[in-house]
Parts: C-alpha cells; structure tokens; sequence
C-alpha cells in the first residue's frame, strides 16, 4: 500500500505550475499570467475598464484616476493559523473598502477584482464629474468629436448634468504648439500621454507639465517646438481634443470617415495603416497597432505622404506624343499603340525598367510582360535614404524583398540597361511606376538613345513628359496588392479610393499591355487571380491568398532585419515598465 | 390561414340604376353653397382667411401665411444673433442627421484677428439642397448651437436644380435674425 494517497492540487498550486494565478473577476475565476496588471486581467476577461492615461505601449503613472475598480485579496490568516480554503478551493476574498487604480498595479494569487457594483459606479461618476469641471464642452467645434473618450465615458459613467456653479478655469486655446500640431489647453485633462510617448519612444522630451492644481497645463518647452517627426502620434494618443491635427483641423467629421485598414508605402518598414476616407477623398492616415512591424505609431512625414496623390499633377486619362505634345486617349488606342510600338522592336532592343514601389501582384506580370517581350533586361531601381533608428528603414522602397523574390536580382541590370542605351543595343524602354531621372538616375543624352518610351506613373513628372506614350496608374490608396517589408512580412495594401479619372490600378494596365501585345486572353480577371498564379510560381508564396495575409500580415521571409523601435520596445517591456 | 372572402358589389335597384335621384341631390347641395357664397355666407370663410366667395383661397393672390402655425415647418435657414454672429459653427450635425441628405458643409475656420476668433470654426460653404430637402425638421432638432431653423417659407421655387439649392447667403436671407437664443460663446468662454 502507498502511504502517498493522492492529494487533489489546490487551484493555486495548478496556476502556480503554468506560472499564472487566479482572479477573481466580477465573480468569474480566471487564469492569467502572473504580473499581468489589472486592467490587462479584466480586458482578458472582456470587462471595460474605463481608462485615459493607461497606455499598454507607454509607462503608467497612473494620474487619471479614471480605471478605479474595487479590489480585494484572502484576508493573512491569524499567527499560526492556517489559511481556510473553501468548497471551490479559494480563499474567501476581503474586499478593501476603498477603490484602487487598475492600470499600476499586478494581479496576485486568490485576487478579486470588480469592475461594476456600487463603490465603482459611484467613483466613476466622481471621476467624471470632476474632469468635466472646467471642460470647455465645445464639442460642436472640437476635432475629436466623435472619437473623444471623454465624450464616451461621460454618457457611460458620467451624471448627465453639471453641478458646477463657479466660474471655470480659463486656459489658453488655438496654441501653435508646433508645426503640425494644435493644442487646447482648456479640453485637456492631464494624462500625460502625450509627455511620455515624446520621452519615452519619440526621445524628443519637449512637453511637461507647468502651473499647480487646476491651472496645471501641458506645455512646450519655451525654447523648442514639438516638431519631432513623430509628433502626431501624441494626436492619435490624446483622448480628448486637446491636441489635434493641423493638416486634418475642421477637414471633417470623424463619424463620415470610412475606414480602411492598409499600409503605409514610402519605406521598407511598411506602417500599417488607416486610411480614412469620404467618398472618393482621402482625408487622413493613421497608425494601426502592428506589434511586428510599427507597434502603433508611424512618423508624420510617412503620415502626410497621402497628399500627393491629390495635387494637380496626377494624371487622369492615357496620353500619346503627337508631334511632341502629349494628347489624351482612350485605353484602347493607348494600349493597342503600345503593342504595335513595341512590336517594331527585337525583343533584345527593349528594357523593362519596374520599380520596387510596385506590389507583388505588379511585378509578377511585369515579368509577364518581359515572358511576352521575350527580353531579359527587367531593372528595378534601388532608394537608399537615411534609417533615423526608428521606424523610417533606409530603404525606401516598400516592396525590395517583393521584387527579389518575383524579379531575382534586377537592381543591377539597371547598369546593363544604362549602358545598352548608350550603345545603341537597346532602343525602347518601358517604364513602369519609376523615375528615371531622379531615382533612377538618367540622364537626358543618355536617354536620347531610346527611340521609344512608354511609361506608367500616378504624377505627371519628368519621365513622364518624355515618354511617347503615357499609361496613369492608381494611388497607394487606389488599388490592392501585397507587397514584402524589410523584415520579411507580406502584408497587403487595400483599396480605399477609386483611381482618379480615367486611371487603372497598375497590375490592370500592365495585365491590358500584355494582352494587347499577345492579342490572346489570358485568366486573370481580378488581383486574386494574380495572386493565386504567383503562390503556385513563387515557393515563398505557397499557399498565399489575400484573406490569409490578413491585416496583421505574414512573415515568408527571414530577412534579420531589426525593426529598431520594437527592439526598443521589447526592451521595455521586459523591464516591466511597459506592458507592451 | 386567412379565410378569403370576395367582396360583391351592392346590387343597385333600378332606381339607383339611372342615377337620376343621386345627381339631382348632388346639384341641390351644390347649389346650396352657391347660394350661400353668393350671399357671403360661406361656412368657414373667415376662419379659412378666403376670398368669401366661397371657402376657396384665391391663391397666389391670398395666402395662407398669417394662418400658419408657430411649429410649423418650412425652407430651413441659418441664423444670425443679436451680435450678428453666425451661429453655425459647422459641426455638421445636421449633415448628419438629414435624412434625404440635403445638406452638405465645407467646414472652415475663422481667421485670426476676426471678431468671434474664439469661436475658432464657421461654414465656408453650406447647402441645402431644397429638391431633396423633406421639412423634417431634424436640422433643427439636432443643432447643438440653435443655428438653423424651419421657417414659414413653402413656396421654393427655381427654374434650374442649381437654383434650388441654397447657398449660405440664400439661407442667411432666409433665416435673418433670431433673438433670445442662448448665448453659448459668451464673455465666459
């Protein structure tokens, strides 16, 4: 016989193992890890936790009072007395008479947390009541109307009514804060956010807190400006109106502004975005919390690029030189003058140069079209800028990784290709979404040698205007497609717009290019389509379809590349001063 | 199920079948009033605001303007106040709200060194597009500053879709000065 008979492990002991502990939340036992905060315990447990200065990617100071919850813990048993366990295996819970913060503090062992019942209500109510007395309530002309945390929660938790009968504090209004960036000191209800994103992960410490009690405002440092490139982050942060977008300032309200989850184009990091549009305008683009790949911010020059895709210079229906000057018309005759142009040529006289700002679904048929031409010369052009350690790679083009995989290496035929102009073996170029002069590097007697160019841009720009014939393509925010970042990620681009004018998505044309060329019909109705012949072609892609891209993306590549602000984060994390 | 029944039209004696009785006391009544118009006595007459000869309004000529309502809901129009203030801060609320979507607003902002700089936010452009418009009076209801109101206006008319729509202007016309609103963007603010 055993002398061991087998003891039933207690709830604590079966948590301790995993390295998690119990909570009690709103009645309902749960496991989380051990150290998770409270909040973080009841966002597990799908109870809202009203809160302002909590922040997972920011430190917690705990200032805002708003996530007050009631807390209780197994009352420490009498000297030599044992604990008491119940029926359930749990220690009975004393709840504390007075409410506690959720954001700072840990969970423990046997710990209850209530989100609801009198105390909580009654607090909530006070907290509300009391960041409301000198709110401005201009709500009517505020910004954040609509996506205001303070507007959500005093009708969730707030008493509806104002008792406040004095006079409220006045502060300054409309500050030019920085170049960027409005505040409204008087809307502001001290979190704080906004004062550490800029020291801890902008590492631009530029705004503080002055004055005492309710005169306190948030404030510049006197000599600088909050012009970090990162600065409209905090915008995104602040959740109240107090510091709102100068680019985005009454453009329009946030509640006719259609979402559209996407990702940013003008580096190899690849921000994922939203893209925020009414009708056929883009109003704004914001960050969209990617913990692999941007955490949740994206630097303000990336942010404002969207503009230029509405300027005047975009092009909006095909062009043809005639006699040196461009002329509009129709697809048809475009592509059917394209086909016949090229087709004066050998197959060895034409280059394609691509560009690397295409997406995947494009340069897989721009390899097409170099099967249909039967040429081997397909360049893409290389954009090396400056990394700034954070989020901006110094790569600029978004899809290099795309290109390799698709193209192999075609960023050093582009020498091949110069000097094939120059001696006479290559006589027509076909320019896809690239620049020849600026990026790529050319040069107008270098380009005399080329006897025909067409090209296919979104902007009237230099190449453009050299080109014999003229194919407009759509915006970043106009088309779909995937495209590869700097650290391998497949992440894909959806469209929020429709193409200006008369302009097709780019992997449209290329597709209408080859099949003029060919005269046949091909099976490539829709970009799913595209996609679903370069996951049989592309090992990398095995398997690949857009909805398994997903929004969060999909790592096919191990590239080693570092993402320096996640490393930073994760750091912090570690440390426990983030949650992350 | 429903138990279907088909109706059956009432059998008409031979009488009815000439219809003879019927038109004779059809023109009796009418020439009753008539007679009475004639005589200016005309039932409701006065309380109808009509010519007096008989109940009928001779419209355009007589309208029915002094008899409307308070609440009642015509053209909406933007208002000004004592100040002269442009009340609409162009929240689009109403833009919002508006059922038919008849209304569309270019917010802007007030220059600095204007007046109601304060105020920091004005309509650069507002339209409401009289065509579509359905004098709901949702505008009304929904506006957080007491800038737009239902007026008496009914009669809209326009020889062109461009006409009929409403530029800022047009409404400010329309809607003119409105007194005793509450004064929200006060010395306080």
């Amino acid at each position: 016989m055993s002398d061991t008979t087998p003891t039933k492990l207690l709830p604590k002991d079966e948590a301790a193992e995993k390295g998690l502990v119990n909570v009690q939340i709103d009645g309902n036992w749960i496991q989380v890890p051990r150290g998770t905060r409270m909040i973080e315990a009841c966002k597990i447990a799908e109870k809202e936790v009203p809160h302002y200065c909590y922040h997972p990617k920011l430190s917690s100071p705990g200032n805002c009072r708003m996530c007050l919850v009631q807390m209780g813990m197994p009352p420490r048993p009498a000297p030599g007395a044992d604990p008491v366990y119940g029926d359930d295996g749990f220690q009975e819970i004393g709840w504390m008479p007075r409410p506690v913060i959720a954001c700072a503090n840990t969970v423990g062992e046997n710990m209850g947390i209530r989100t609801t019942g009198d105390l909580v209500e009654k607090t909530r109510e006070g907290v509300m009541e009391f960041l409301l007395i000198n709110h401005p309530l201009d709500c009517p002309i505020c910004d954040q109307a609509g996506e205001c945390s303070l507007q959500e929660f005093s009708v969730e938790h707030g008493r509806g009514q104002s008792r406040f009968v004095e006079d409220k504090v006045k502060k300054p209004k409309n500050v030019d804060i920085g170049p960027r960036i409005n505040l409204d000191d008087e809307r502001c209800i001290m979190c704080s956010r906004c004062i550490r994103f800029m020291d801890e992960v902008a590492d631009d410490p530029v705004l503080g807190f002055s004055e005492r009690g309710t005169h306190t405002t948030v404030t510049c440092h006197p000599d600088r400006k909050l012009d970090s490139n990162y600065g409209m982050n905090t915008v995104d942060l602040c959740p109240v109106g107090a510091l709102t977008s100068k680019d985005f300032r009454f453009q329009m309200r946030v509640w006719f502004l259609k979402e559209t989850p996407s990702i940013d184009v003008n580096c190899g990091t690849g921000c994922n975005t939203t893209v925020w549009t009414r009708g056929n305008k883009v109003y704004r683009v914001t960050p969209r919390r990617n913990d692999d790949v941007n955490s949740e911010w994206m630097p303000d020059s990336h942010r404002l690029s969207f503009h230029n895709t509405q300027g005047d210079d975009r092009l909006t229906d095909p062009m043809i030189k005639v006699e040196g000057k461009h002329e509009i018309t129709d697809w048809n005759n475009a592509l059917t003058a394209s086909a016949d142009a090229l087709k004066q040529f050998e197959s060895n006289e034409i280059a394609i140069i691509a560009s690397a700002r295409l997406t995947n679904e494009e340069l897989f048929l721009t390899q097409g079209l170099a099967a249909t031409l039967e040429t081997s010369n397909v360049a893409t052009v290389e954009r090396i800028g400056e990394a700034d350690g954070k989020l901006i790679s110094a790569d600029r083009n978004p899809n290099t990784n795309g290109a390799k995989l698709i193209l192999g290496d075609s960023v050093s035929k582009l020498n091949d290709i110069k000097s094939g102009l120059q001696n006479g073996s290559i006589k027509a170029l076909v320019v896809l979404g690239e620049d020849l002069f600026e990026a790529a590097g050319f040069t107008h007697d270098e380009l005399a040698g080329a006897e025909l160019i067409i090209s296919s841009h979104t902007l009237a720009n230099k190449t453009a205007h050299i080109s014999d014939i003229v194919l407009p393509g759509a915006a970043f925010t106009e088309k779909r497609g995937s495209m590869v970042n700097v650290t391998g990620r497949l992440q894909k681009l959806n469209q929020a717009v429709q193409p200006l004018g008369n302009a097709h998505e780019d992997w449209e044309l290329i597709r209408d290019l080859i099949l003029a060329i060919t005269g046949e019909k091909n099976d490539m109705f829709m970009i799913e389509d595209v996609l679903k012949h370069i996951s049989t072609n592309i090992t990398e892609f095995n398997g690949i379809t857009f909805s398994k891209i997903g929004n969060q993306g999909l790592p096919i590549l191990e590239t080693g590349v570092e993402i320096p602000l996640l490393t930073k984060e994760r750091e912090r994390a570690e440390a426990g001063i983030i949650v992350g | 199920m429903a138990k279907v029944t088909k109706l059956q039209r009432p059998k008409l004696s031979k009488t009815d079948e000439l219809y003879l009785v019927g038109i004779f006391k059809g023109t009796l009544v009418t020439l009753k009033h008539a007679f009475k118009s004639v005589m200016g006595k005309s039932r409701g007459a006065d309380s109808l605001n009509s010519s007096g000869l008989g109940i009928t309004m001779q419209y355009p000529e007589e309208k029915w303007d002094d008899h409307l309502p308070e609440y009642y809901r015509g053209a909406p129009a933007l208002v000004t106040d004592e100040q002269d203030r442009e009340r609409c801060v162009s929240c689009q609320l109403c833009e919002f709200i508006c059922p038919p979507k008849a209304i569309k607003i270019v917010p802007g902002e007030i220059p600095e060194g204007d007046e109601w700089e304060k105020v920091e936010k004005r309509p650069q452009e507002f339209e409401i597009d009289m065509i579509r418009c359905i004098f709901c009076g949702l505008c009304e209801e929904v506006c957080p500053e007491q800038a737009i109101y239902l007026r008496k206006d009914y009669a809209i008319t326009g020889t062109s879709r461009e006409e009929m729509v409403h530029k800022k202007d047009r409404l400010y016309e329309i809607g003119g000065k409105r007194v005793g609103l509450v004064n929200k963007w006060n010395d306080l603010k």
